[in-house]
C-alpha cells in the first residue's frame, strides 16, 4: 500500500486505464491510418506499399477536388452564420424575456437531440413532394411548382447548409450566453451614466469580454463542421451525382462502400493538416487565457 | 409616449427576434411530430394543409413496436450508452484526478495529448478504427461501441473533471491525510462527493453523446441485430416507396424524446458541461 502513497506511481497507475483505451482505439488507429494511406489495401486484403500513390491519384480525381471545394464552402459559409445567429440568440436570451428558462432549454434542442434523427425531419422538409416549404410558397402564390431541394447541386448544398446552421446555432448561442453572463452589470451601468448608447456599450463593454468565448466556439465549430458526416450522409449521401460530398462522406464511400480502404484513409488524412492547425490555434489561445 | 417607445423597442428588439429564433429552431420538431401523428390518407392528400392534422392517430407508433425492431434498437442504445458512460466516467475520474492533483513523470505530455484527443473528430479515424475493430472480432457486438465511444468521452470527461477537481481546496484533502486517510481513500471519500455536480455533468453529457452517435454505430452494427435507434431508423425504415414517412418521423421523435427528457431535467448540468470547454472556470 505504501506504493499507492507515492505520487509518481499512483499518478501513472490512475492514468493507465484511460490512456490504455485511448492508445488502443485512437493512437494505434491513427498510425494504422497513416500506413493504410500509403498502401493499396482493400477491406480484408493488406495491400502493397505504394508511397504517396493514393494522395497523388486523388489530386487527379475530379470528385475529390469537388469534395475538397465543398468541404471548405460548407465550413466557411455555415460557421459565420452560426456565429452571428448564435450571438443574436445569446443577446436575446440574456435580456428580459418571458419564460426564460423554458425558452433557453427549448432553443438548445436542435443541438442535443440525435442529429441523425433530426436530419430525417429535414429530409422530409426538403422532400420534392411533401416539403412544407414548397407547400407554403405555393399556398401564398409565390411558386407554382414544388422545389426539388436536394435534386440540384447548388440547391442541395444550400439546403444541407441550412440544416447545419440550424443544428449549430444553439451551440454558439449557449456558449456565448455563458460568456455574456460573466459581464458585470456595474460596467454597463457606469458606461450608461457616462452617456454611452446601447451600441457603444455593446461594442466597448460587452464585446471585449466575450471575444474569447466567441473565438473558442468558432475554432471548435470549424473543426466539427469540417469533419461532419451525418447530415450529408442522411440528406444527400453526397449526391446528386457526387456534388455534395465532403471529406467524411467521400472517405466513407471510397473506403467502405467501394472497399478501397487505403484510398479512403488518404481522403480522411487530407483533413489532418487543417485540423492540426485549428487544434494548435485553440490550444495556444486556451494557454494564453489560462496564464 | 416614453412608455410606447420603450414598448416598441421591446417588441422589435426582443420579442420579434425571439419569435423568429423560436420558429426557426423549433419548427422542424413540430413538423416531425405532426407528421408522426397523421394517418396515411391525410398525409398523402396534397390538398390538405400539411402543417395540421385532420385526424390524429398513434398507428405510426404502434407500427414501430409491432412491425419493426424499434424496441430492440432502444434496448441496444440504452445498454451501449449506459456501459460506455460508466466505463468512460470511471476512467475520467482517475485521469482527471491524477492530472489535477498529482505530480508524476509525463503528466504534462499526457494532459496535452488528452486535450488534443478531445479535438479529433471521428471522421478522421473511422477507417483504420474499423480495421482494428475487425481484427479484434468485435463487429456486431456491444463491445465494438462500448470500447470505441470512450475515445471521445474520456478526453471530454477528463478535461471537465480535472477543472472541477482543481476548484476543491487542497487543504480539505490534506486534513484528511493528516488524520490517516490514504491518498485513494481521500479521493473517494472527500473529493468525489464534493464533485457530484461535475460528475453529473460528465455523466449526462457522455450519455447523450453515446445515444446520439451515428458513424461508428453505422459501421460496426449495421449488419446485425444490435443496431442503435439512429442506425436502425436510417437503415431499416427508409424505403423506396412513399408510405414510410409516418413511421420514420415517429421513430425520429421517439428516439429523441429520452434525450430531450434527460436534458430538460438536468439542463444546468448539461450547459455547464457544454461550456466547460469554451468558457473558463
Amino acid at each position: 500500500m505504501a506504493l499507492l502513497e507515492n505520487e509518481r506511481i499512483l499518478g501513472l497507475l490512475l492514468m493507465l486505464p484511460g490512456v490504455l483505451l485511448l492508445v488502443v482505439f485512437m493512437g494505434y488507429p491513427f498510425f494504422l491510418g497513416l500506413w493504410l494511406s500509403v498502401t493499396d489495401s482493400t477491406i480484408g486484403h493488406a495491400g502493397r506499399f505504394i508511397a504517396f500513390g493514393n494522395f497523388v491519384a486523388l489530386l487527379g480525381d475530379s470528385i475529390f477536388r469537388q469534395t475538397a471545394r465543398n468541404t471548405f464552402i460548407y465550413a466557411m459559409v455555415t460557421v459565420p452564420f452560426k456565429l452571428v445567429l448564435g450571438l443574436g440568440l445569446a443577446l436575446v436570451l440574456n435580456g428580459a424575456i418571458p419564460f426564460r428558462n423554458a425558452v433557453r432549454a427549448g432553443v438548445l434542442m436542435p443541438f442535443i437531440v440525435p442529429t441523425a434523427l433530426s436530419s430525417l425531419g429535414w429530409l422530409m422538409i426538403f422532400d420534392p413532394i411533401f416539403s412544407p416549404i414548397s407547400w407554403l410558397l405555393r399556398h401564398w402564390g409565390v411558386l407554382t411548382r414544388n422545389i426539388n431541394f436536394l435534386g440540384s447541386p447548388v440547391l442541395a448544398i444550400v439546403s444541407v447548409m441550412i440544416a447545419n446552421i440550424w443544428r449549430g446555432t444553439p451551440f454558439f448561442g449557449v456558449t456565448i450566453l455563458a460568456g455574456l453572463q460573466a459581464v458585470p452589470h456595474e460596467l454597463h451601468d457606469a458606461a450608461a451614466i457616462d452617456g454611452a448608447g446601447a451600441w457603444q456599450r455593446f461594442r466597448n463593454v460587452t464585446l471585449p469580454i466575450i471575444t474569447g468565448v466567441m473565438l473558442i466556439s468558432t475554432l471548435f465549430s470549424i473543426i466539427m463542421t469540417f469533419a461532419d458526416f451525418q447530415l450529408i450522409y442522411i440528406l444527400t449521401k453526397g449526391g446528386p451525382a457526387n456534388e455534395t460530398h465532403i471529406f467524411g462522406t467521400y472517405a466513407y464511400q471510397i473506403g467502405l462502400s467501394a472497399t478501397e480502404i487505403g484510398q479512403g484513409a488518404a481522403i480522411a488524412l487530407y483533413m489532418f493538416p487543417i485540423l492540426a492547425v485549428l487544434a494548435i490555434l485553440l490550444l495556444r489561445y486556451l494557454r494564453r487565457d489560462a496564464a | 409616449m416614453v412608455g410606447s417607445r420603450a414598448l416598441g423597442r421591446q417588441v422589435f428588439g426582443v420579442y420579434l427576434p425571439l419569435a423568429a429564433f423560436l420558429v426557426f429552431l423549433l419548427a422542424p420538431f413540430y413538423w416531425m411530430a405532426i407528421v408522426s401523428l397523421k394517418p396515411p390518407a391525410d398525409l398523402f392528400n396534397l390538398r390538405f394543409n400539411p402543417l395540421w392534422a385532420r385526424h390524429f392517430t398513434l398507428n405510426n407508433y404502434l407500427y414501430l413496436f409491432r412491425d419493426t425492431a424499434f424496441a430492440t434498437w432502444a434496448k441496444n442504445t440504452l445498454i451501449i450508452s449506459t456501459a460506455a458512460t460508466v466505463l468512460s466516467l470511471g476512467c475520467s475520474i482517475l485521469t482527471g484526478y491524477a492530472l489535477a492533483r498529482l505530480r508524476f513523470p509525463g503528466s504534462g505530455v499526457m494532459g496535452m495529448s488528452i486535450f488534443l484527443a478531445y479535438l479529433v473528430p471521428p471522421t478522421l479515424l473511422f477507417l483504420p478504427l474499423a480495421e482494428v475493430v475487425g481484427r479484434l472480432h468485435l463487429y456486431n457486438t456491444y463491445w465494438a461501441l462500448i470500447f470505441t465511444y470512450p475515445t471521445f468521452l474520456i478526453p471530454f470527461g477528463s478535461w471537465l473533471l480535472m477543472g472541477y477537481f482543481r476548484t476543491i481546496p487542497r487543504e480539505i484533502e490534506e486534513c484528511a491525510q493528516i488524520d490517516g486517510s490514504s491518498r485513494l481513500g481521500t479521493m473517494f471519500r472527500i473529493v468525489l462527493p464534493l464533485s457530484l455536480p461535475g460528475l453529473l455533468s460528465a455523466a449526462i453529457f457522455s450519455f447523450t453523446l453515446s445515444w446520439n452517435e451515428f458513424l461508428y454505430a453505422l459501421i460496426f452494427m449495421s449488419s446485425g441485430p444490435l443496431k442503435t435507434i439512429p442506425v436502425g431508423t436510417v437503415s431499416d425504415l427508409i424505403r423506396a416507396d412513399v408510405l414510410f414517412w409516418g413511421p420514420l418521423m415517429a421513430s425520429a421523435v421517439l428516439g429523441s424524446v429520452p434525450i430531450a427528457v434527460v436534458y430538460t431535467f438536468f439542463v444546468e448540468h448539461y450547459v455547464s458541461g457544454l461550456t466547460a470547454g469554451a468558457v473558463k472556470g
